[in-house]
């Protein structure tokens, strides 16, 4: 191996890389500029969509309740829906979404409330759909407060205290530490998209520096060259795999800018976008930072790795159309055991470890969450560094052989 | 100085089964001289200068370039060969001073020398107006003139030129043939395949007519022309290529 070679074309591809338009609008434009606008675009149009939502009070039909009239009342002069009597066509109506929900007040109701009885109230909504849900929470809303006003007046009549019916309360409380409860909730995410990143962004350098040159002649005319072929398959090697990281770190740094300003836009709106920012904002801050050192350590490897066999893959093809061919299937292969790795009860274990993918997507979620299972970690660094090793050994030895570089 | 020995490559095809691209090809170059390697197209001409150039290993035989055993010192063989095919292209991106020092820094050249040679061939092929042009922007005379000063930045004792001119104009290829001729006189070893008489009778010291990848007649145009009766090189060329397709 020379050091100087490796660094020679090391330095033309990288220079060749910047000039490339393709190059820079997936190293740069897309995770720098696009991704966030998406982001941002989905985010404003999903606030703006909540808050539209809100602001329309829905319109809920009632079947029945004449013989109530105090009730309907009551429910009348609730400020969050508008009441209107239930047509007979009412159940299309509520497919049709031109009604939100329909309550169905029992025959009754309020002298069985009145002689301690009991009767049922049925809300008739569209499963899924938000208004729909919003109708049916301020019903629910209506309808709980006034059992328990009934409830409250049911024991006092009776002299018995409010503890009579409720013996007593069930209270939940969070014991682990907010780095495991942000692990939780974003430790698969985080590796999920470093891995997923790392991957998309070897596929252009590695087709274009293989399958392309190949395609073009250019590969030949190198090939002239006294350099060794190994030489020239490294130089080729840490070009994608800085375009790779690359690709890596401007994602992350935009998403991170954009995550961070879309929460401050979102923060304070509509439950669901409040409740999304509020998740956000909770768990983001509390991943443990040294965790997330761990994160890109273990990332580094299996990018050698992606960048490896995208290379030897594209180095097979004869030309660029059929190195896509082989390469975007691959991406559902490398997510796939990432998103394994964000199942529920998917842990880590010393046999799992040495899956590929999987291994870094579980030992990530381990990491932000704070927790440093070493022998793991040990055996997951290891193995993934033989596999980018071999990756590197079968993409050196590809690049020897004749039949492969000569393939017309 | 180029020694070929009983040179023989041997692809295995899935399909076809086995293939002599190259059979049994012996010859020799001397320096100050240039041999026309003269075929048809499937000839075996491309794998004869690739075996040469080292870009692909005998089956059998052997050769000598400048000094260095294909097989054995490949590495050595590269840093003292130029090799110019129609099928040796350019990086599109990089400019053509780039380009003479990228190829200049791959021969080990240090930036010095990269600096003077630079100088010198732009000066000798005419490039000093387009030398910081972007090469995807060059016609392709540009582009021929550029590939030219490539080959030759480490200033290579022999020059292995795989149809130079293949889908040139007329222009273009006069200006390789002109670069040809000029090497010659400086006494390097060049070996040229063509599919072209005019260039051979216009070039060539010696000729080697090669078909079904064997080396059929060997000769000086003067020698040739005697041995089979004809002056017409191409009237040559087609009694011993087609002689060997009857037999």
């Amino acid at each position: 191996m020379n050091l100087r070679d490796t660094l020679t074309v090391y330095r033309k591809e990288l220079r060749d890389a910047l000039r490339d338009r393709r190059t820079l609008i997936s190293m740069f434009l897309m995770p720098a500029v696009i991704m966030p606008a998406i982001l941002l675009l989905f985010g404003t149009a999903t606030y703006h969509v909540v808050k539209k939502a809100h602001a329309q009070p829905p319109v809920i039909g009632v079947l029945g309740g004449v013989d109530s009239p105090a009730v309907k009342a009551a429910l009348n002069a609730q400020p969050g829906f508008v009441l209107v009597a239930a047509p007979d066509d009412w159940r299309e109506r509520i497919a049709d979404k031109r009604l939100r929900a329909v309550v169905e007040i029992p025959a009754n109701f309020e002298a069985s409330l009145a002689a301690s009885g009991s009767a049922e109230v049925k809300i008739f909504h569209y499963e899924g759909e938000l208004k729909s849900g919003f109708a049916v929470g301020e019903l629910r809303k209506f309808f709980t407060g006034l059992r328990e006003r009934t409830l409250a007046e049911r024991l006092k009549t009776r002299d018995l205290p409010a503890s009579f019916a409720r013996p007593f309360e069930i209270r939940t409380e969070n014991v682990a530490p907010p780095e495991k409860v942000g692990g939780n909730t974003f430790g698969g995410f985080i590796p999920y998209l470093l891995i997923l990143l790392s991957f998309t962004g070897v596929i252009y350098p590695a087709i274009d520096l293989m399958a392309g040159e190949k395609e073009r002649g250019t590969l030949e005319t190198l090939l002239c060259s006294p350099a060794s072929r190994l030489d020239i398959v490294l130089g080729k090697f840490l070009l994608v795999l800085t375009v790779s990281l690359t690709t890596v770190a401007c994602s992350l740094l935009s998403m991170t800018v954009s995550l961070l300003a879309g929460g401050l836009v979102m923060l304070g709106s509509g439950r669901m976008a409040a409740q999304l920012s509020g998740a956000a904002g909770a768990a983001l801050p509390s991943l443990d930072p040294l965790g997330l050192v761990g994160v890109v350590i273990l990332v580094l490897p299996l990018a050698v790795l992606f960048a490896a066999v995208a290379l030897m893959i594209s180095l097979f093809a004869r030309t660029q159309k059929e190195a896509q061919t082989y390469i975007a299937p691959l991406v559902a292969v490398v997510l796939l055991p990432a998103v394994a790795g964000m199942l529920p009860g998917v842990e880590l274990g010393s046999a799992l470890a040495l899956v590929p993918v999987l291994n870094v997507a579980l030992a990530c979620k381990e990491l932000v969450s704070g927790a440093w299972p070493w022998t793991q970690l040990a055996l997951i660094f290891g193995s993934t560094c033989f596999y980018a090793a071999a990756a590197l050994a079968g993409c050196v030895r590809m690049f020897s052989r004749e039949s492969v570089l000569f393939r017309t | 100085m180029i020694q070929a020995r009983n040179l023989t490559k041997v692809f295995r095809h899935k399909k076809r089964g086995e293939i002599r691209a190259v059979d049994n090809v012996s010859f020799a170059c001397e320096p100050g001289k240039i041999y026309g390697l003269l075929g048809a197209n499937g000839a075996g001409k491309t794998t004869t200068l690739r075996l040469l150039a080292t870009l692909l290993a005998p089956t059998g035989g052997d050769a000598v370039v400048a000094g260095f055993d294909v097989s054995t010192h490949p590495a050595h063989v590269r840093a003292r060969v130029g090799f110019l095919a129609a099928s040796t292209a350019l990086y599109g991106r990089l400019t053509a001073r780039e380009t003479i020092a990228y190829f200049g820094r791959l021969n080990g050249l240090d930036d010095e020398r990269i600096a003077s040679r630079t100088a010198q061939l732009s000066a000798e092929l005419g490039m000093e107006e387009f030398l910081d042009r972007r090469v995807d922007t060059f016609s392709t005379g540009m582009k021929q003139k550029t590939s030219i000063a490539r080959t030759l930045v480490h200033d290579p004792e022999v020059l292995i030129l795989d149809e130079p001119t293949l889908g040139l104009d007329v222009m273009a290829a006069r200006g390789i043939v002109r670069f040809v001729r000029e090497c010659r006189s400086r006494g390097k070893t060049v070996i040229y395949s063509t599919h072209i008489m005019s260039e051979v009778e216009k070039l060539c010291d010696r000729v080697g007519i090669i078909h079904g990848g064997k080396l059929l007649a060997e000769g000086t145009l003067g020698e040739l022309r005697e041995r089979h009766g004809e002056h017409d090189l191409e009237e040559i060329f087609v009694k011993v290529a087609g002689g060997e397709a009857i037999a």
